[in-house]
């Protein structure tokens, strides 16, 4: 059993845990190479840490951001059925946030200083976050293929070398499949439907498609963190291997409910036994990552919005625990 | 570290069916212990994961140091005969 408090006397003692040290970390690097997990309380280089730190809180704001383009059709799904399951879906992501801030708070840093980042912006989230979802159409889309680039994405972190970190993982993954599984179910409806609704679809599919390759970040030439983090069992598989495998199972998943993946070179390749496919615009990526664009804008102005709506809510609580201890401390 | 801002944390512990014991799921924020219990529904037992929850303030774990792991249970491991394979009983022996 660990405890994630990291307050008073234990956070001076994590500061003296983390001094380096050549026998521990060679220590540490030897666990990690023989596939044990590390714990909260464990000595960890303070690379491995800031790491995790910086990783997990931008796991953890991306699941909270992701609840808002889902949020947005809540009032306007089709019938009470897809209202239920959307309800339903955007509650998961907000207790996957939380599962994973949890995680991230055994690290040492607090929920506030996380929340205070993402909202001054100096944390990141995914991009995938700042596009619009424009039709019902993007509902499906998101489900199917953005949450199924997640999976892809967790599946393999469900071994990643911080214990609290893949146990959260665990949790996420086996919550993860339905929503993948709804939104394909939606798309499906869409192209069974109208030549509006299959139009509508096609569009979809056409707008979430590079986004969706791209939420695996960076090619592995261009991805300065990989190298270090395979070493340290932090990531498992490199951005390219998951962009690949996400590519050879939704392609037929595509082509079983008739729409086009929008991308003319995109060919199997029988001597690989892969897909080929095209080059993504790095360019519109790097522009989404520093937040250009409309919807960044929008998504957090309704964070802070909710946050600062919501301050008297939590004073009020405080207050009241705070009343309540004092009753019972006089009672006594 | 944790400053506060925050709400204290609170360590949740579910117990899945009856006869089974109750298991660390995971850690919440809250003002107070029904608060805490609140939030522990909401976080870790939307799937039927539980029918029954404990919640305890964190600061009130006592947890062992991994620095005394190797004083405080290795001294188990040269210890073999504690385990019933260390003996050798003849095969036409039943029931032991």
């Amino acid at each position: 059993m660990y405890t994630t408090d990291l307050s008073g006397k234990n956070a001076n003692k994590l500061e003296s845990m983390t001094v380096e040290d050549p026998a521990r970390a060679a220590a540490f690097e030897a666990r990690v190479a023989n596939d044990e997990f590390i714990e909260p309380k464990d000595w960890m280089p303070e690379a491995y840490r800031k790491t995790l730190v910086r990783q997990i809180s931008q796991h953890a704001h991306s699941e909270i951001v992701g609840m808002l383009p889902e949020g947005n059709w809540i009032s306007r799904a089709p019938n009470l059925r897809r209202k239920a399951i959307l309800l339903a879906k955007v509650q998961d992501e907000g207790g996957h946030g939380l599962y994973l801030y949890a995680a991230a708070e055994t690290l040492g840093t607090s929920r506030d200083q996380m929340i205070e980042a993402l909202h001054s912006g100096k944390a990141k989230y995914s991009t995938i976050f700042n596009y619009p979802t424009l039709t019902w159409a993007d509902i499906g889309a998101i489900g199917w293929l953005v949450d199924g680039a997640a999976i892809m994405n967790q599946v393999p972190l469900q071994r990643t070398s911080y214990g609290p970190y893949a146990r959260a993982m665990v949790r996420v993954c086996k919550e993860e499949s339905f929503h993948q599984r709804q939104g394909y179910e939606i798309t499906m409806a869409m192209t069974d439907g109208s030549p509006e609704q299959k139009r509508m679809a096609q569009d979809a599919m056409n707008r979430w498609w590079w986004p969706s390759l791209m939420m695996f970040g960076p090619p592995d030439d261009k991805s300065p963190n990989t190298e270090q983090s395979i070493r340290w069992r932090i990531k498992r598989e490199t951005n390219d291997e998951l962009r690949q495998k996400f590519v050879d199972v939704t392609v037929p998943q595509a082509e079983a409910i008739g729409l086009k993946v929008p991308d003319p070179v995109l060919k199997w390749n029988e001597a690989r036994g892969h897909y080929d496919f095209g080059a993504i615009d790095w360019e519109e990526f790097y522009a989404v990552v520093r937040g250009e664009g409309a919807t960044a804008k929008e998504r957090m102005t309704a964070r802070v919005k909710a946050w600062e709506d919501g301050a008297w809510v939590r004073e009020a609580a405080h207050a009241y625990a705070a009343k309540r201890t004092a009753a019972k401390l006089a009672a006594e | 570290m944790s400053d506060a801002k925050d709400w204290p944390l609170w360590e949740v512990f579910v117990r899945g069916k009856g006869g089974l014991s109750h298991r660390h799921a995971g850690s919440v924020h809250a003002a107070d212990a029904a608060m805490a219990l609140e939030h522990a529904r909401d976080a870790y037992t939307r799937r039927m994961e539980g029918v029954s929850l404990w919640v305890v303030e964190s600061s009130k774990i006592t947890a062992s140091d991994p620095g005394d792991a190797a004083a405080l249970f290795e001294p188990a491991e040269d210890k073999i005969y504690r385990h019933p394979t260390f003996y050798t009983i003849p095969a036409h022996i039943k029931h032991i």
